[in-house]
């Protein structure tokens, strides 16, 4: 094929990438997005097969790859979602490396001359630096999303400094690699070592409860290291393709920090959630809440004319949608009007309570998210918070606290509400919740997953 | 004059003109829709196979085609696992579409 002709096909193919995404603008339309994404992806592993060599070798990788991808794509459990996700990306950071390695060691099988010009190897280093770090970060993130590695951050003195010394080395092989005529493979090696190193060292003061942030930002990296290899190689497909992933991880990044009311640049330094767990009375003074039986809930629940069920992590750890989708149900039968409000922290990941409630098979008509029930909330008879802590914290409202301004679900307006939850425990922002101290509050304590089975058989 | 442009320039051109067309789909997409959004840039994101092949198909046979490879390899999971993992979970949200008309 030409190269004009492969240009145009690659041009398609970015058309196709694009309107990929645009499809999520709803449920609706998504599936033919998704569609689109593939044909794009046809298109373009077909074209580029027209002007290589090494047919077999490809396909056979090909075919390997596409089996793994297909076998976890089957197997993985929607709850374990946020860590696949990561080990993906830690795949395209880690592809990224050793394309620039193969680019550097012969550069005229890409169609680059023998002898790297500068712009080129400018682009490599940026390429070889952006995977490194993103498959070094994302291995830690998967490690830490999956319980192989403890959720806590882990800091010591001097962390920032010491990073920023890698960093400035990092550069500084990076110039060396950048002036040296010839082929200089000890900076270039010395470069990829150091940034390997540094996102280890960027993700793992990184708390648990930030988790959201990070994924979302290792996706943005998976794209921008596309979009640095798209530059070494002269591929506008690439660098497209990329930058569509680059700002949708971007922006996704910056709609959990919104979500958190956290900086972005806070998140980046880590240390935070490290008071996770520790119950810090605010003032000192003993309050009382008053706790109930998953019966009393149910005939509450069942009186009711409208019920909000705002669902947190602590039901998907439970693994309770299924027996909160009957109960949905059930309530649903005898007319009362039920609905759930998600927070969109309510997860792992950007998404991920949607994902959760989807799979139970929960109408999504019935799942809205914060800005459009939060005015709701004054005129329901009875919200059941099921493993939520923060979202639902009032002390968002009050000046001066260590939340204040973090958007949250007005759960606190609700005529009644019910909090099923293990422990009277703060959350990740290790603040205490006044919510469960009100008068209208029933807090049931137990395994959500039990006392929501439970409730159903109350009814 | 377009001849005498510096190939890179253009290259930064269209990543300047991605990046744009990029913010403003992904604003669009529906916040519901967010973990699907990211399987499925995961998947376009593994359009670095195309680097991949070029990289094991190049005719020169060496060290560098069998890392090109592995290459190929780990972007091909990524591939297909983003598509069918985001296949996967859309087919979900349609089940619930298809019951809530009935």
């Amino acid at each position: 094929m030409s190269a004009n002709l492969v240009a145009l096909a690659y041009l398609v193919a970015s058309v196709f990438f694009i309107l990929a995404l645009k499809g999520l603008s709803s449920p609706i339309t998504a599936r033919r997005g998704n569609l689109f994404g593939m044909v794009g992806m046809a298109i373009a592993v077909t074209t580029t097969l027209t002007v290589t060599s090494n047919w077999a070798l490809i396909l056979v990788c090909i075919a390997m790859g596409g089996i793994i991808g297909a076998v976890v794509a089957r197997r993985v459990q929607m709850t374990a979602m946020p860590q696949l996700v990561a080990f993906m990306h830690s795949l395209v950071g880690l592809a990224a490396v050793f394309i620039a390695i193969t680019a550097v060691n012969n550069p005229v099988s890409f169609g680059l001359p023998a002898l790297l010009p500068m712009s080129s190897k400018l682009e490599l280093f940026l390429g070889t630096f952006i995977g490194a770090m993103t498959w070094s970060g994302s291995v830690i993130a998967f490690l830490k999303l999956s319980n192989r590695m403890s959720g806590l951050p882990i800091t010591f003195s001097g962390q920032h400094m010491v990073n920023l010394i890698l960093a400035l080395v990092m550069v500084g092989f990076g110039l060396w690699f950048f002036v040296s005529e010839a082929t200089n493979w000890t900076a270039f090696i010395a470069m990829t070592v150091t940034a390997f190193v540094l996102g280890f060292l960027i993700i793992i003061p990184i708390g648990g409860a930030d988790m959201p942030v990070v994924i979302s930002m290792l996706n943005s990296y998976s794209g921008w290291a596309a979009v640095g290899i798209g530059f070494s190689l002269g591929n506008p497909m690439l660098i497209i393709a990329g930058s569509l992933v680059g700002s949708s991880g971007a922006i996704l990044s910056y709609i959990m920090c919104k979500a958190m009311n956290r900086s972005f640049l806070s998140v980046i330094l880590g240390g935070f959630g490290s008071a996770g767990g520790i119950i810090s009375a605010s003032d000192g003074t003993q309050k009382n809440h008053r706790s109930g039986s998953s019966n009393d809930a149910a005939f509450l629940l069942g009186n009711a004319d409208s019920v909000i069920i705002v669902p947190g992590y602590g039901l998907a750890v439970a693994r309770a949608q299924h027996s909160v989708k009957e109960l949905a149900e059930k309530l649903h039968k005898k007319g009362i009007n039920v609905r759930f409000a998600v927070h969109p922290v309510a997860g792992r990941m950007p998404g991920h309570m949607n994902v959760l409630l989807a799979e139970a098979e929960i109408p999504y008509e019935q799942v809205l998210e914060l800005d459009e029930i939060n005015s709701d909330f004054s005129n329901t008879d009875v919200v059941l918070v099921l493993g939520a802590n923060d979202v639902v914290n009032p002390a968002a409202y009050i000046t001066g606290s260590p939340i204040y301004g973090m958007p949250i679900l007005d759960a606190h307006k609700a005529h009644a509400v019910m909090v099923v939850k293990r422990s009277m425990a703060a959350g990740y922002s290790g603040l205490d919740n006044d919510l469960f101290y009100m008068d209208k509050t029933m807090m049931v304590f137990g395994d959500a997953k039990k006392v929501v089975e439970n409730m159903v058989k109350a009814l | 004059m377009i001849g005498e442009v510096d190939p890179t320039i253009i290259n930064i051109t269209v990543f300047v003109l991605a990046i744009f067309v990029g913010y403003h789909v992904v604003w669009n997409v529906t916040p519901a829709l967010h973990t699907p959004l990211m399987s499925v840039t995961n998947a376009i994101s593994g359009i670095i196979l195309v680097g991949a092949m070029l990289a094991a198909g190049s005719a020169e046979l060496d060290w560098g085609v069998w890392l090109g490879a592995v290459a190929v390899t780990l972007a091909a999971i990524n591939v297909f696992g983003g598509f069918l993992i985001t296949q996967r979970m859309l087919e979900m949200f349609r089940k619930k579409d298809k019951k809530g008309n009935a």
